[in-house]
């Protein structure tokens, strides 16, 4: 290598992206079941279970409500855990970044490259539960080959949300707190599984700061049809969101990891 | 590295150290746990930031130029941080990514470097299935993937069987006789002794002496030491005549060792001087 080299160099980021592609030929598996399992069972227990007594949310079958919903839930699943927990353990118990860090790659391009691969896995992890609403009835749409990019620029977010929490966290047990605290309240509230118009006025607008909430408007739209100007705010707060974690995540990690 | 200082809080970890590793030479560090050895190793890598001073890495200033630097160096980290759950050849793999080696090259850079840690046998083995020995040899031969022109070895063979040491020794003397320069810490004196063409012994993040083994050992101990066993009692007389009479001394536990002899040696067991010796009288402390 010689002269001045750039940011976010592409050798650097394929070498951070190699690894985590070799890695997970050992470890797709549970990986992929944990993924998309979970959301399933979400989608089938509400959509049965509930949609035995309501028929119809806003205007929808409630299978194909639960079903765009629990797209979000999968991203979500598939990218902030992915993370978090990935991060913690490859920074504290493996010092996988230690040595990731000594050959020529920075602190900005490992965050990106982890965060892009969380990203990719939580845009095809995402689609799980639509797959399966449509085995169910939910009718396809062409506006639905679009899910795997929101999924994808909202996994973004998550992911580095997730790799902030672990550079912040002293200990794996600090992982309750966000997990209890910020992401299930985050995930009940984002129009899942009921809509945010049952809830009081101050909740309504609270949500409107929930990425979840965004992804799950987004992903019905893209299957019940776009409503161009809000989808367009939609994909501007997903990707402001996924911008503001990228930079926190970089920060906070390059203190962790360098003296 | 020229003055360099690095501080943790109120803990000073390098304390105004300098050090060179000429070119195609194996420097070794050499001091006890928390003399500042893995510090100074970090902060050749840019994981650790130097408060003050300068450092140099193959003509490139560091911190700013550090990843150009990184790039021909290689690193072996005291704690393992291989994928355990990836064959010995994916590890190996990974690194000719990290490392930037072409499309072309990968493939013979990875079976050269299996070769060298004599684990081509153990190509598709995962890590979590090899034995310690092997593990560290894979964990040198990922730091050889792209041949590095500065190998960076901290504590190489800590916690190892002394036949798996010597197998890491013949391993690092071959890197060194090809050339690459070396740059190793460590604790184990015999370790320092056999292969290092020059060593830097540090103390509470200085370095007290420096030198070829042999010249520092003439230097600071003379070439033979004379122990004397005895009760305690016996030994504090021992070592009071000794002083009066200008030798040096060190106390081994069991024993007196009096150094820095000139003809006039007291009666006792003769052994050559060693480095161990250098160390204990430059630092006042005893390591294993």
């Amino acid at each position: 290598m010689s002269g001045k080299v750039g940011r976010l160099e592409r050798p650097a980021l394929l070498g951070v992206l190699m690894r985590e592609v070799i890695n997970f030929s050992s470890y797709w598996r549970s990986t992929t079941f944990s993924a998309t399992v979970e959301p399933t069972i979400y989608l089938l227990a509400f959509g049965f279970g509930f949609g035995s007594l309501v028929s119809t949310v806003g205007g929808y079958d409630y299978v194909e409500f639960v079903g765009t919903g629990t797209v979000a839930t999968a991203v979500l699943f598939s990218s902030a855990f992915a993370a978090m927990f990935g991060t913690f353990i490859k920074y504290k118990f493996q010092r996988t970044y230690d040595a990731i860090l000594a050959a020529p790659v920075d602190t900005e391009e490992l965050v990106t490259a982890e965060a892009a691969w969380i990203a990719f896995r939580a845009g095809v992890y995402g689609c799980v539960p639509m797959l399966v609403a449509i085995v169910f009835g939910l009718a396809p749409a062409w506006g639905m080959l679009l899910v795997p990019f929101f999924g994808a620029i909202a996994g973004f977010g998550w992911a580095c949300f997730g790799i902030l929490a672990s550079a912040m966290a002293s200990s794996i047990e600090n992982f309750n707190y966000i997990i209890s605290a910020g992401l299930t309240p985050l995930f009940l509230v984002a129009g899942t599984f009921f809509p945010l118009t049952q809830l009081p006025d101050w909740a309504q607008n609270l949500a409107q700061l929930n990425p979840l909430y965004h992804l799950v408007q987004l992903v019905r739209h893209a299957a019940f049809g776009f409503d161009a100007w809000a989808d367009v705010g939609h994909v501007a707060v997903l990707v402001g969101f996924g911008v503001l974690m990228w930079r926190l995540a970089i920060w906070r990690l390059q203190t962790r990891l360098v003296d | 590295m020229r003055g360099v200082v690095k501080r943790f809080g109120p803990i000073t970890a390098v304390d105004g150290l300098d050090l060179e590793v000429p070119e195609g030479s194996c420097v070794g560090l050499l001091g006890p746990n928390g003399a500042g050895k893995s510090t100074t190793m970090r902060m050749l890598t840019a994981q650790a930031i130097a408060d003050e001073g300068e450092l140099e890495v193959l003509g490139r200033r560091l911190p700013e130029d550090s990843k150009q630097a990184r790039a021909e160096c290689g690193v072996v980290p005291q704690l393992d941080n291989l994928d355990v759950t990836l064959t010995v050849e994916q590890n190996l793999i990974v690194f000719a990514f990290l490392y930037r080696l072409g499309r072309g090259e990968r493939r013979a850079a990875v079976d050269r470097a299996l070769e060298i840690a004599n684990l081509t046998d153990r190509a598709d083995t995962r890590v979590d299935k090899l034995s310690g020995g092997m593990r560290r040899r894979l964990l040198i031969a990922r730091a050889l993937v792209h041949r590095p022109r500065l190998v960076l070895l901290d504590e190489p063979t800590v916690g190892l069987d002394p036949q798996v040491r010597q197998e890491l020794w013949a391993l690092i003397d071959r890197l060194r006789s090809e050339g690459t320069s070396v740059l190793m810490s460590t604790h184990y004196i015999e370790e320092a002794e056999r292969l290092a063409d020059e060593v830097t012994i540090m103390s509470h993040g200085k370095a007290v002496a420096r030198g070829a083994p042999m010249a520092l050992i003439e230097e600071h101990a003379g070439r033979e030491a004379v122990e004397i066993y005895g009760s305690p009692a016996r030994l504090a007389e021992v070592e009071a005549e000794a002083r009066a009479a200008g030798h040096a001394t060190r106390r081994t536990g069991t024993s007196i060792a009096v150094l820095r002899l000139n003809g006039d040696a007291p009666e006792g067991e003769r052994r050559p001087a060693n480095l161990e010796d250098v160390f204990v009288l430059l630092t006042g402390e005893e390591i294993a």
